[in-house]
């Protein structure tokens, strides 16, 4: 194949890319948006297969395809709470692809490269490799955090800041030194190199704690990306530029959505979140107010209207499958339910519309944050699932909450809130919730599932549940 | 109101109850309320107790005994074993001589027995000093703190609310015209003017209940805190322009005021008293005597027909000219000093005051678990005689905090909060300079074929920018995972290096490479397009 055909056939693979990626801009075309992905894929490793720079077949297609079979394997088998991990165990074989492609070419350098293109594309290998390591065991330290192999709460190192910057100089030291010296010997200060980048990732994300993750895995998502490219730029590969290039900056794009759903800047976020205010916050006075499972069933019955605010901790107690099927339920019975999903909902952005996907919930009674903020004032009942900070009113009311200014979904404007949770406790941003003691909330204490399922079981019986007398406490307010 | 009663939850205890309630029949004249309702009642047997009820306890209420039974209760006649076998009793008002069986109530109590209604603790020290001689524990409902905490079991709040309702229909009813303005065929009907002085809780209701039928409400309350609170209502608030003397004690309720202050506010009224046609005083300040806020001028400056509601007569009365328990005219304006407005209301108020009730005995722990903890400070406040020792009045509460608003009249204005500061314009040109500088460094080193990869590089960065701002965020996951997918086009890197030797290092190397990032790739589309298959209208 020659030269020729093989960047035609790049950029037809580039072009299939970015329909791909557009494709998922409405959920009716992100099927074929993901066909385009797959078919960029084929065509780019087809034309690279076939170009002159390759003929190691056998050793092609012996490390291919077991990969493919084993990775539809993983893919398929994975339970969709386990979504987030997943993606980031994958994202961090991307990182690992990087560091090897990038000691490849370090020791099988292009011989045709000659003086200052010589010197680019050593830094292009060192930069490639800082990334790719990174991204390896950063990936792998999010998987385990998000798996709880590791623990999700925030680790933080004693003097971190003064570590990672440490780290972080003598990599730029290393990398003047491996520039330097001679090529046989240059291989010391790139392996140092790349062990001192494995350990800024271990140190970097350890200090983020767990509902911070989405941010950490789609930046991570976000340098793979980079890295593809600075081996795009090392191996004089336009596609692999292109392609890096969209996914960098594709995972950048969401942690900035993120960040900007928390009202946090990206430092605050990488440099240890929450934990650093010492904020202890107003402390809420007043009293929770219980609520039974028929009490809540019989609220459920007279409202018309219902908006149901899941957290992580649907995800957590896999509620959403019984959530799912009393929003049919109710919505048989002609009321209107639908969803309000925070941003920063569960542990990567977007997880909750999965788990809700999964569960069979219609995509267009998912509403955004932003869709659905101005309605809550005209709902009767407000189902809070295992979700806490992103339903704080501190955010709006105490301006010297460390989450003030956080835009929150306003579910204490609606008639009825019923919050179920197991305790009273604060959620992951350590403030306490003063929704818990609001005179229209009332707190379903229990596991979500059991109490969903209840809810679900005794909303089905309903002509037992209506001859129940008004509650007393229904007639007090 | 209906009592629909689901027999089958009494027998649900299947544990033997520990402790047993006593509901004996309210004996003050004209008390028509309970303290359980037959609901009540079997949410008391929820927290595991049994209850005794007298017989006809509940009649003047609407509350027939069979209900009581339905419920599960036991219906006493002998008035005596009842009080005798109780370990707890619950009443409304503070137990007082008892006719038929000629014993005061207080005697009846079992020795070391415990006793909850209200109590007026600084009105009445002879009857805890009989608790006492008794050993008993007693709690007063009237003493329960106002907490945010507490206000479920805060009878006193309650009950003002339905005697503030009360208290406008008595006046409607001495009244002799309509209160809501009309225009007719036959003339102009104007709308009646009343005026509430305490914007309490009970003022606050009747504030609310005038404005429903049509009346023309104006308010007046020591507390510039309440203003808000009345003007939700639709009612004007009276201010003096005085220098702002705040009347809000700590715990919410009013405090007395300085003289000159009272001088001006009685100014206020007796302007107030010729153009109003009704006027309602529910002033009270905690353990004294009511203010006298209406004087005899003023009633007789009021025009014939109007009509005076005095909500504090049965503790002196805010008007002059009250007499406690009676509805009479003086010279032509007449005077209700009604005490029984909340018993007018028997059914619903005992509903409320049981539920009050209920939540109290929550909060000490049921049956199982009853404990009287004097550290928690609502008990603490609201108990008066422990085992024998009076421990009333209890000390103080520090300034309870301000309740969180819970209502958008009374939302304190929410400050805009952001963390974006505009950046300072040493910071606005740091960017750009940096970046230019880049370029620059780019442009004058950098060979050829760099700066034709750079361009597609940057070129596909805004490129990305893009498209990525398209996505739904519905989709961020499948976009997370596709891109990831996609970035594992490393391979190609991969693939390049693989044409060597089979042994040598770097081909190894690249088979790894090509290995790790298969999987990323076939496993990022996989997982993608399972869950957009998922996905449905």
């Amino acid at each position: 194949m020659s030269n020729n055909l093989l960047t035609v056939a790049y950029i037809a693979a580039s072009v299939l890319f970015i329909l791909s990626l557009g494709g998922l801009s409405n959920p009716e075309t992100a099927r074929r948006g993901n066909l385009y992905g797959i078919a960029g894929m084929v065509v780019a490793l087809g034309a690279t297969a076939l170009s002159d720079q390759v003929s190691g077949y056998g050793v092609l297609i012996v490390s291919m395809a077991p990969a493919i079979w084993i990775g539809g394997l993983i893919a398929t088998r994975a339970a969709m709470t386990s979504m987030p991990q997943l993606v980031g165990l994958l994202n961090g074989f991307g990182g690992l692809a990087a560091v090897l492609v990038g000691y490849a070419s370090f020791l099988h350098p292009d011989a045709s490269l000659q003086g200052i293109d010589f010197t680019i594309h050593k830094v292009e290998v060192f930069v490639g490799v800082f990334i790719g390591s990174i991204t390896f065991i950063g990936s792998l330290i999010a998987c385990g955090k998000l798996q709880g192999v590791v623990s999700s709460k925030a680790v933080l190192l004693p003097a971190r800041h003064v570590l990672n910057i440490g780290m972080l100089g003598a990599v730029i030291g290393l990398g003047y030194y491996y520039m330097t010296v001679s090529e046989s010997m240059a291989l010391l200060p790139l392996g140092i190199m790349t062990t001192i980048a494995a350990l800024l990732g271990v140190t970097l994300v350890i200090a983020i704690g767990g509902a911070d993750m989405p941010v950490v895995i789609s930046i991570l998502n976000s340098y793979s990306g980079w890295g593809a490219a600075a081996a795009g730029f090392m191996l004089n590969n336009d596609l692999l530029i292109i392609t890096g290039a969209l996914v960098g900056s594709s995972g950048l794009i969401l942690s900035y959505i993120m960040c900007k759903a928390m009202n946090r800047s990206f430092a605050n976020v990488l440099l240890g979140g929450f934990g650093n205010t010492h904020y202890q916050g107003a402390t809420v006075e007043g009293e929770a107010t219980p609520v039974t499972v028929e009490e809540t069933v019989a609220l459920l019955n007279d409202a018309n209207s219902v908006i149901i605010v899941p957290g992580y901790g649907m995800a957590v107690a896999q509620a959403q499958h019984a959530v799912a099927q009393i929003t049919e339920l109710l919505r048989d019975r002609g009321k209107q339910v639908r969803f309000g999903i925070h941003p920063v909902a569960g542990r990567l952005p977007g997880h909750m519309n999965v788990l809700l996907a999964e569960a069979n919930v219609p995509y267009d009674v998912v509403l955004e944050m932003d869709e659905i903020n101005d309605d809550f004032p005209a709902t009767d009942v407000v189902l809070v699932i295992g979700a806490n900070d992103t339903v704080n009113p501190s955010a709006l009311e105490d301006p010297h909450s460390p989450m003030a200014g956080m835009p929150v979904l306003e579910v204490w404007k609606s008639q009825n809130t019923i919050v179920l949770k197991r305790s009273l406790s604060a959620g992951y941003a350590g403030v306490a919730n003063p929704l818990f003691y609001k005179q229209n909330t009332s707190m379903l204490f229990g596991d979500a599932r059991a109490n969903v399922t209840a809810i679900l079981a005794q909303l089905s019986q309903k002509d037992a549940v209506e001859s129940q007398p008004a509650t007393a406490m229904a007639a007090a307010k | 109101m209906t009592v629909a009663i689901a027999p089958d939850s009494a027998s649900e205890l299947d544990a033997q109850p520990s402790m047993r309630i006593g509901i004996p029949k309210e004996i003050a004249q004209g008390e028509r309320r309970v303290a359980a309702t037959p609901e009540t009642a079997q949410k008391l047997q929820k927290l595991g107790f049994e209850v005794w009820v007298e017989a006809d306890a509940g009649a003047a209420a609407s509350f027939p005994d069979a209900a009581y039974k339905a419920a599960g209760c036991q219906v006493m006649h002998d008035v005596v074993e009842l009080w005798n076998q109780s370990d707890i009793v619950l009443k409304v008002r503070a137990p007082l001589w008892h006719p038929g069986i000629n014993q005061n109530e207080t005697d009846l109590l079992r020795p070391g027995g415990k006793l909850v209604s209200f109590m007026w603790p600084a009105q009445n020290p002879e009857l805890l000093e009989k608790l006492s001689q008794k050993g008993a524990t007693a709690i007063a409902m009237d003493a329960v703190p106002r907490l945010t905490r507490a206000q479920k079991l805060d009878a006193l709040s309650s009950m003002a609310n339905l005697a503030g309702y009360r208290a406008v229909i008595e006046a409607a009813n001495q009244f002799g015209r309509g209160f809501t303005g009309q225009i007719t065929a036959a003339g102009k009907i104007p709308p009646c003017k009343v005026l509430v002085i305490g914007a309490g809780v009970a003022g606050l209701a009747a504030i609310g209940t005038a404005r429903g039928l049509g009346a023309i409400v104006r308010a007046f309350d020591t507390r510039p805190s309440v203003k808000e609170q009345v003007q939700s209502l639709g009612a004007e608030f009276l201010e003096l322009h005085f220098a702002d003397e705040d009347g809000e004690s700590a715990g919410g309720y009013a405090k007395v005021m300085s003289p000159a202050f009272i001088a001006a506010e009685m100014a206020l009224f007796a302007q107030q008293a010729t153009e109003v046609d009704i006027i309602i005083t529910t002033a009270l300040i905690p353990g004294k005597t009511a203010p006298r806020l209406v004087t005899q001028e003023m009633v007789e400056a009021m025009r014939p027909g109007s009509v005076v509601v005095d909500m504090a007569a049965e503790q002196g009365g805010n008007c002059e000219l009250t007499r406690p328990h009676e509805i009479y005219d003086h010279d032509g304006v007449k005077i209700v000093g009604l005490t029984d407005l909340v018993s007018r209301m028997a059914n619903q108020a005992s509903q409320l005051y049981g539920t009050n009730l209920y939540h109290l005995l929550n909060e000490l722990g049921g049956a199982e678990n009853y404990h009287l903890d004097l550290e928690n400070d609502v008990l603490r406040q609201a108990t008066v005689v422990l085992e024998g020792d009076v421990i009333w009045p209890a000390p103080p509460l520090e300034k309870p905090p301000t309740p969180q608003p819970t209502s958008p009249q009374t939302a304190t204005p929410v400050p805009t909060v952001t963390g974006n500061k505009p950046p300072s314009l040493w910071m606005q040109l740091l960017w750009p300079g940096l970046i230019g500088m880049a370029l620059f460094g780019i442009g004058a080193f950098a060979p050829e074929s760099f700066i034709s990869h750079f361009t597609v590089f940057v070129m596909a960065i805004f490129l990305g920018w893009k498209v990525i701002w398209d996505v739904t965020p519905a989709l961020h996951t499948p976009l997370m995972s596709v891109t990831n997918a996609i970035s594992g086009i490393i391979i190609i890197g991969g693939m390049l290096q693989i044409s060597g030797p089979l042994t040598s290092t770097v081909t190894v190397l690249g088979a790894i490479a090509i290995f790790v990032s298969t999987l990323n790739i076939s496993g990022g589309f996989f997982v993608t397009q399972r869950m957009l298959n998922m996905f449905h209208k």
